[in-house]
């Protein structure tokens, strides 16, 4: 019989190759899909992989894949913080719309005041409104001991009424002979996000990632609150010993988290989307839920995880348009890349013996949510 | 000219290189951006089967691309550039949200033509927009409504508070009321476009306020089901597609999206090499709006639709045709003068007689 | 009877058959999350179910089939879930949301094909004159089998979790794993059954949405019900009939906001679309700030895998 085996530490060697066995079984289980659907499936594997990358218009995709990524990364960071603590803030994509609705707001009120001011203002209102959007759930946790899970997830729904209420109502382009929708930032200097240099994708948004991934990276490492944030989901009890106060620490990563999502709010509504709009929100908030998880909840894994993520979004996208797939059958291949870099994540903790005889149970627990 | 503007200039010369050869093929690309998948039943699906018109009409002349489910703003943008990029020779973007990031990728491609349905910006020369008079459909389902009602409340499903919905329901409740002076008209706006759950919540919640006739201007064909199961008490409307399997009843008619003649035409004009940036607004006449069969209706109201689908096409009927007062009673529009299409377009209040508030 | 224009009966019956989806999936997953797993994937498990419970429908011409094919959809879907994160001993939350993901694609890939047919029709159970009472009748005795399934079983759940030794298993292998392998439970096996039932929950309450409350095919039919459903478990602090609160209210303020502006409120549409998420909200910060703390807590060991090397 076959079992697993506890490694007593995690395999180098399969912590770097799982990815990559991974995305090899992917290719084969979803080249048989491609194939059943009546597509040659070693060009649909090549345009989702490898084009994006090498292929003829790279030099377009690879800034795209920064885009797309850029938000991710920066909302799965803020999550893994609070997720480490075993504090679930699952509605990052609220906080996402919040911090665009009231950057946005903030910049659109000084309209069309040109300043070097107004634009660090929104980030400013931005941040804010992601973290205020947080800071219910926190609050309503720590003084009223009610579930973040629901409170997170209930207020995304009514951050998108909220949005709705903007695009239409006050928020909308007084210019837009009565459409939905705010004016577009990229005709308001003072408060856009252009590209930094042209071609390469990078707007603050992208800057802000990568910034905050080397910030949290040092914080686990080597702060004290990465180390209250680490003992506080391994051992609560202990944590508490250590003087770490549960309230303060729920109040803090809440609000990081929070605020990021608003950020990556902020900097996308002025930015790559324009404008504030019925559907502005894409679901990053949620996607950002399985990029945190993909990458091991570390800030250098979310890094990769995200734009692992990001590659099967344009990548997918090509295929469904060059190749007539339908986009289905890409989100099908998605969960499917997902399952098996899941899957095979057990090799770097554990081996695969054959069964034998041991002493006696010795039981190990393994946390599943770090 | 900063060093910005130069990278960008020279990054897009590159894609004009790819472009050019595009161009050189013989074959016609025409691409789609969908905002749905090709089988929701509703919008999509409709600009969908016109593709496949279009399709069958041009054989191998034109190479036929789409990609759906696109969300609006950034993803918008890389789907046209990569379209463009990838040789399209005219780009239609399907959905109001598509707007400017449509605008933005044209300013890059000047020798793609882009056409955007049911927006209002043309910023540069290769941008067309289209869309349809829908409320010449509305105005028929207005009448039929307004007589077939037995309880003079006649319902509207509404999604979003923007100027195309309020235009249905203004045209709607105006002809209901035309031929029936106690009608009153019941909204619900479902804050949705698609959510099938909740609209047939919406549909029930009007029947039990004692609605008989409901028209749904959301995607899916929920509130028709939720409507069959009051056999026959209540009658609806399809939308976006014929929605033919409730027929006869309580489907009595439907308002049909073909975009197939608008297509066919533009990439024939583009084949032809004269295409031109306009803004199309079809209607019946066109075929763009098709009103479906009629069916469980008696012979007098059948005749009576009919009559105002036809003096629509001929253009002898416009369905806002004056006197009418807006809802705080200040004159709109004189006796005998017709809509503007610029008031329409932008519409943003409700004609009088309307209770209950625009939401804001 | 009659409020502003709103008959209470008629709610109180239509809302009965809203929460209906919402309900099973959420007893389904209550059951899951009481044996310590985290399944994220309840939205996926739904729309499998509709696709999977329509097509067996259609097919058989049978609503009940329909609904068996439902609950194997949701089932099959959530098997991959349990082999994932039991067998291979995946992180439970990103493979709940995967598998949302792969569902959502799978069923409108199942679809293609059965946009605008009609199902065979759930009808109502037949209680003859009892339907006739005043009120209670239709409160009572109008509906079809799956809104009093839905209640049954919740006390099936109840029942099964408080005063069994099935009950007693589940409870513990949720509460300390640690402790219950000690005994000589099967951890890994009781969440099996567990995490097949809480899939095969959520697969019925799909099949409800495409076979009875929107009698139709469409991709994305459960559009977000999933969602509603995991947050209805959160707000019932694990405890079955609160379940049946839970979706109740929420069926029932959906309901009424829509039931408000037909009868033509003056309540800002706004404020009345928002209105069943904050209320859920408050109702929940009243209840948890008034009991005692340590009965709103979940499962100890919720959301962690267990290996037992030997």
């Amino acid at each position: 019989m076959l079992t697993l085996e506890k490694r007593p530490t995690p395999s180098r060697f399969w912590t770097a190759a799982t990815p990559v066995v991974a995305v090899l079984l992917t290719m084969v289980a979803g080249g048989i899909m491609f194939m059943l659907l009546g597509k040659n499936p070693f060009e649909v594997i090549r345009t989702i992989f490898w084009d994006p990358l090498f292929g003829e218009f790279a030099w377009y995709l690879r800034a795209q894949l920064l885009v797309k990524a850029g938000p991710l990364i920066l909302i799965a960071v803020g999550l893994s913080l609070g997720f480490r603590a075993g504090i679930w803030n699952i509605g990052a994509e609220g906080q996402y719309i919040m911090g665009a609705v009231i950057g946005a707001a903030v910049g659109l009120a000084a309209f069309p005041t040109e300043n070097r001011l107004i634009y660090p203002v929104m980030v400013l209102a931005g941040a804010f409104g992601g973290w205020f959007w947080a800071m219910i759930p926190a609050i309503l946790k720590t003084r009223f001991n009610t579930n973040e899970i629901l409170v997170s997830l209930m207020l995304v729904y009514v951050a998108q009424t909220i949005l709705a209420m903007a695009s239409t109502g006050f928020l909308r382009n007084p210019e837009g002979s009565g459409f939905p929708g705010s004016r577009n930032f990229s005709n308001y200097k003072a408060a856009s996000n252009p590209e930094l240099i042209a071609g390469t994708g990078m707007h603050w948004g992208v800057v802000a990632a990568f910034v905050t991934v080397i910030a949290a990276y040092v914080l686990l490492q080597r702060h004290l609150l990465g180390f209250q944030i680490k003992l506080s989901g391994q051992a609560p009890r202990a944590a508490r010993f250590h003087g770490v106060n549960p309230t303060k620490l729920t109040v803090l990563c809440m609000g990081i988290s929070g605020a990021l999502a608003g950020l990556a709010g902020l900097f996308e509504v002025t930015g790559p989307a324009g404008q504030i709009s019925i559907d502005f929100n894409v679901g990053y908030g949620f996607t950002a839920i399985i990029v945190a998880f993909l990458g091991r909840l570390n800030p250098i894994g979310i890094l990769l995880a995200g734009l692992i993520m990001a590659l099967t979004y344009i990548g997918g996208e090509m295929a469904s348009t060059n190749l007539g797939l339908p986009s289905a059958a890409i989100q099908a291949f998605q969960g499917m890349l997902l399952f098996f870099l899941l899957a095979v994540d057990v090799l770097s903790n554990y081996r695969l013996r054959l069964f034998t005889a041991g002493a006696g149970p010795a039981k190990t627990k393994t946390g599943g949510a770090s | 000219m900063n060093r910005r503007h130069l990278l960008a200039t020279a990054a897009f010369g590159l894609s004009l290189a790819f472009g050019g050869a595009a161009l050189a093929q013989d074959k016609t690309k025409a691409c789609f951006v969908y905002i749905g998948t090709v089988t929701d039943g509703g919008w999509t699906q409709a600009h969908h089967t016109a593709v496949l018109k279009a399709q069958e009409h041009f054989g191998d002349k034109v190479d036929f691309m789409w990609q759906e489910s696109v969300p609006e703003g950034a993803d918008a943008e890389r789907v046209m550039t990569q379209m463009a990029l990838g040789g399209c020779d005219i780009i239609f973007s399907t959905s109001f949200g598509y707007m400017d990031p449509t605008n933005a990728v044209a300013a890059k491609f000047p020798d793609v033509k882009f056409e955007h349905a049911t927006g209002f910006k043309r910023e540069h020369p290769n941008v067309g927009t289209y869309n349809a008079r829908f409320y010449e459909g509305r105005a028929v389902e207005g009448v039929i409504a307004g007589r077939m009602t037995k309880t003079n409340k006649i319902g509207y499903i509404a999604s979003f508070p923007i100027p195309e919905v309020i235009m249905g329901i203004n045209s709607y409740y105006l002809n209901a009321k035309k031929v029936n002076p106690a009608v009153e008209i019941s909204v619900v706006w479902a804050y949705t476009w698609f959510d099938p759950a909740k609209e047939a919540d919406a549909a029930k919640a009007l029947i039990d306020a004692g609605v008989d006739v409901i028209a749904a201007h959301t995607d899916s064909t929920a509130p028709l089901a939720e409507i069959a199961k009051t056999d026959g008490k209540v009658i609806g409307f399809g939308q976006a597609s014929d929605m033919a399997e409730y027929k006869p009843s309580p489907r009595v008619t439907s308002i049909i999206d073909d975009w197939s003649p608008y297509y066919i035409k533009q990439i024939q004009s583009v084949i032809d090499g004269n295409w031109e940036s306009r803004d199309t607004w079809d209607g019946i006449k066109e075929g763009t709006v098709g009103i479906g069969e009629f069916t469980g209706l008696p012979d007098d109201v059948k005749a009576e639709a009919e009559a105002l689908r036809d003096g629509i096409a001929a253009g002898t009927v416009h369905p806002f045709t004056g006197p009418i007062k807006k809802q705080d009673g200040s004159d709109w529009l004189a006796d005998g003068a017709t809509a503007p299409d610029g008031d329409l377009l932008g519409m943003n209040f409700y004609v009088e007689g309307i209770t209950g508030d625009i939401p804001k | 009877m009659d409020f502003g224009g709103i008959n209470p009966v008629v709610l109180i019956a239509s809302l009965m058959v809203a929460a209906v989806p919402i309900m099973l999936a959420a007893l389904g997953e209550l059951v899951v999350e009481k044996s310590g797993v985290l399944n994220l994937g309840v939205e996926g498990m739904m729309i499998m179910g509709a696709i999977c419970g329509f097509m067996a429908a259609v097919h058989t011409g049978s609503p009940f089939l329909g609904f068996i094919g439902g609950a194997a959809g949701g089932a099959v879907l959530s098997l991959v879930f349990a082999v994932l994160t039991q067998g291979l001993l995946a992180n439970q939350v990103a493979t709940g949301l995967a598998l949302t993901l792969f569902g959502l694609g799978l069923s409108s890939l199942m679809g293609q094909g059965y946009n605008g047919i009609k199902p065979p029709l759930t009808g109502a159970v037949p209680f003859g004159p009892l339907r006739d009472i005043p009120v209670l009748g239709r409160i009572l005795f109008s509906h079809d089998w799956v809104v009093y399934f839905s209640i049954a079983a919740t006390a099936l759940v109840w029942w099964v979790l408080k005063a069994t030794r099935l009950g007693l298993v589940i409870r513990a292998v949720g509460e300390n794993h640690d402790a219950a392998h000690a005994l000589g439970y099967k951890v890994q096996r009781v969440r099996l059954g567990c995490i097949l039932f809480g899939g095969a929950m959520a697969g019925m309450g799909g099949a409800y949405i495409s076979l009875a409350r929107v009698p139709q095919w469409t991709d994305g039919i459960t559009a977000g019900a999933g969602w509603i459903a995991l947050a209805i478990v959160v707000f019932s602090s694990w405890k079955p009939w609160r379940i049946l609160i839970g979706a109740y209210l929420f069926g029932g303020i959906s309901q009424l906001q829509l039931s408000l502006q037909a009868s033509g409120s003056k309540i800002p549409v706004g404020y009345l679309s928002m209105a069943p998420y904050l209320i859920t909200i408050l109702v929940l910060v009243i209840m948890s700030s008034g009991r005692a703390k340590a009965s709103l807590k979940a499962p100890a060991a919720l959301g962690q895998n267990f290996h037992a090397s030997r």
